[in-house]
């Protein structure tokens, strides 16, 4: 009964975007830099600790957006990766007594050699199956860290109390004040390394996957390769902000880390605008206040705020943070050559 | 032998309910070409309405009927004001789009008709069916109405004018304009049947599962799992895969030992999984060959 499909001139999913485009002017980058760092020296712990976790979710939206807007691979599975990333830290902090920025390297280790194994089956799947393999595994991971055989190692649906590091050096500043700094190291350390990953020869074939994994084959690209590499390093740097996260929140437990929170990473990205990398961090300010917004407006329909809210964003710019940035830049364009 | 066959007879109950959804899901994913996030919510909603609709008086196939409809009309509606404006943008964005609608939907029927559980009432009774304690009378008219619906999709698709148009507007839209067809208004008319065999969906899960605005969430998983098992461009493979994926649950929750409720679902998915990277265009589904 279905549609005669059998020839299929397919446009590619995601849009392309050109490497340079995938990035920050440098003017703009000191600025935003700058912000970063001088912010938390004027507001109050909790703002502070806030604005950690949008660190640690940019982290995360940015692993995706290196997995969907370069290599074109859609994945609803990064919740996943980010409580094997959580789980690791909190294992070797709270049973080995490691030091905690150690486990993140780990963390990153192990989430990468999953991601890359994961890749494998998934290098079938495209599209719609390749979501909906993802998302089994999302939806299977609370259920596996809940199992009785791992209990002693997970704390089971107890989950795990994390302690939370003190400056070190004797440096007077809060604990939260000094892991809020630790996280925008690692944030910027990864930010440059995967702009540096975009626009080197791996780069260049995750796009030329992207945008035609025909041509590019036949250009020579492994395409199997690649498509788990870009699966190895997603889930890689989701497991460094899965480690920092649960460093941060000093908790991890299962139903931390549900379907819901590979959806808000999802919708992060889509905000920030696809392939854009330093969208990320607009994306994950989308999700850390738009639902505390919604609260705010109406607590019995938070949830339609949030969907209004959602709908606004997307009718008003469907690229993005990214069109923004354009516009923007355009604007300032203008204004120079008058 | 006798736990077997019986084991299998519970998965087909069960699996009726995820047919019934994997049929909506198909639907619309033959008319848009996307997995609507929002279509169980949109699901529990008209089943509220129809509800709503018994309380203030009405009787049940009146109230049915009438849910359809404007199961059919709200479909519609969101369609033409909604996902029309966002034709041109990106598919993650309308991917986004349904997230957003799924929010709005459930949070507005939790403010209407609040998160208690509710009674809902069959056509068909709730006695044992020809005797099995497994299957009761609701079930096999369950059953019955899902293969009726496909039936009615099947001759819809097959011999009339509309339904032809449909699939044309589908495979080639290009195609499909330039001999007069409005592929614009197929789309829409796509939803609204996607909605209104979701609503019919709906009223038959409820009396099963209870109404109450979460109600659909696992049920649109395992109907996406059923779509996706079955073929996703073929709406008998969706039934089928409906039925196979009650058949799976209930075989592993009986046979592996260990299996609780827990691990029912990823053990389902991961055989699903299994299937497709084997048959990546699913159990019924046709390949799609790419022209380079």
């Amino acid at each position: 009964m279905s549609a005669v499909e059998d020839v299929v001139t397919e446009s590619p999913a995601v849009e392309a975007v050109p490497k340079r485009a995938m990035t920050l002017g440098y003017g703009t980058s000191l600025v935003v830099l700058a912000a970063l760092i001088i912010i938390p020296l004027l507001v109050k712990n909790f703002i502070i600790f806030q604005m950690t976790m949008l660190l640690i979710y940019g982290l995360a939206v940015l692993a995706l957006n290196i997995l969907t807007g370069g290599s074109g691979q859609f994945s609803l599975g990064q919740s996943a990766f980010y409580a094997v990333g959580a789980y690791t830290s909190a294992i070797l902090m709270e049973h080995a007594g490691m030091n905690y920025a150690l486990t993140l390297p780990i963390a990153g280790i192990i989430c990468f050699a999953f991601g890359f194994l994961f890749g494998q089956p998934a290098l079938r799947l495209s599209g719609v199956y390749l979501a909906l393999a993802t998302f089994a595994l999302a939806t299977a991971m609370p259920q596996l860290l809940k199992l009785g055989y791992f209990e002693y190692w997970t704390g089971g649906v107890q989950g795990l109390v994390v302690t939370k590091p003190d400056a070190p050096f004797g440096l007077p500043m809060g604990q939260d004040m000094w892991l809020y700094y630790f996280t925008l190291v690692v944030t910027i350390a990864i930010y440059i390394a995967s702009v540096n990953l975009l626009r080197s020869r791996s780069g260049r074939a995750f796009m030329a996957i992207r945008d035609n994994e025909i041509a590019a084959s036949a250009m020579g690209v492994d395409v199997a390769l690649y498509k788990t590499l870009a699966f190895g390093v997603s889930a890689g740097i989701t497991g460094v902000a899965g480690g920092l996260g649960a460093i941060a929140v000093q908790f991890v437990a299962p139903d931390g880390y549900t379907i819901t929170l590979a959806i808000s990473l999802f919708l992060g990205m889509v905000v920030g605008g696809v392939g854009w990398l330093p969208g990320s961090i607009v994306g994950s300010a989308f999700i850390i206040f738009v639902p505390n917004i919604a609260e705010g407006i109406s607590k019995g329909l938070s949830g339609a705020v949030f969907g209004v809210l959602l709908f606004l964003v997307i009718f008003l710019v469907p690229h993005g943070a990214r069109q923004v940035a354009i516009i923007a830049q355009q604007l300032v364009a203008k204004l120079k050559k008058n | 032998m006798e736990l077997f066959a019986n084991q299998i007879l519970a998965g087909i109950a069960t699996g009726a309910i995820y047919a019934c959804m994997a049929l909506a899901v198909v639907m619309i994913y033959q008319a848009i070409d996307h997995l609507n996030f929002a279509q169980g919510e949109m699901a529990m909603f008209s089943t509220f309405v129809s509800w709503q609709l018994m309380q203030w008086g009405v009787p049940y196939w009146g109230a049915f009927v009438l849910t359809v409809a404007f199961s059919f009309a709200a479909g519609i509606a969101i369609e033409r004001l909604l996902f029309k404006p966002l034709a041109k943008a990106p598919v993650l964005t309308n991917v986004a789009g349904f997230i957003a609608l799924y929010a709005i939907i459930n949070s507005v029927a939790g403010l209407i008709w609040d998160f208690t559980i509710k009674q809902y009432p069959t056509p068909f009774g709730s006695s044992p069916f020809l005797g099995s304690q497994l299957i009761s009378t609701h079930q096999a008219g369950m059953i019955g109405i899902t293969l009726l619906m496909l039936l009615l999709l099947f001759f819809f698709f097959r011999f009339t004018r509309v339904g032809l148009a449909m699939r044309a507007a589908a495979s080639l839209p290009e195609s499909a304009r330039l001999v007069g067809i409005n592929t614009s208004w197929m789309i829409a008319l796509g939803w609204g049947m996607a909605a209104a065999i979701g609503s019919v969906a709906g009223m038959m899960i409820a009396p099963v599962v209870f109404l109450e605005p979460n109600m659909m969430l696992g049920v649109l998983i395992y109907g996406f799992a059923a779509a996706v098992l079955g073929g996703l461009s073929s709406p008998f493979g969706a039934v089928m895969g409906g039925f196979l994926v009650g058949i799976f649950e209930n075989l592993v929750g009986t046979y592996i030992p260990g299996v609780g409720n827990e691990l029912k679902l990823p053990i389902a998915l991961a055989l699903i999984i299994i299937v497709l990277v084997v048959k990546p265009a699913g159990l019924f589904g046709r390949a799609i060959v790419k022209r380079v």
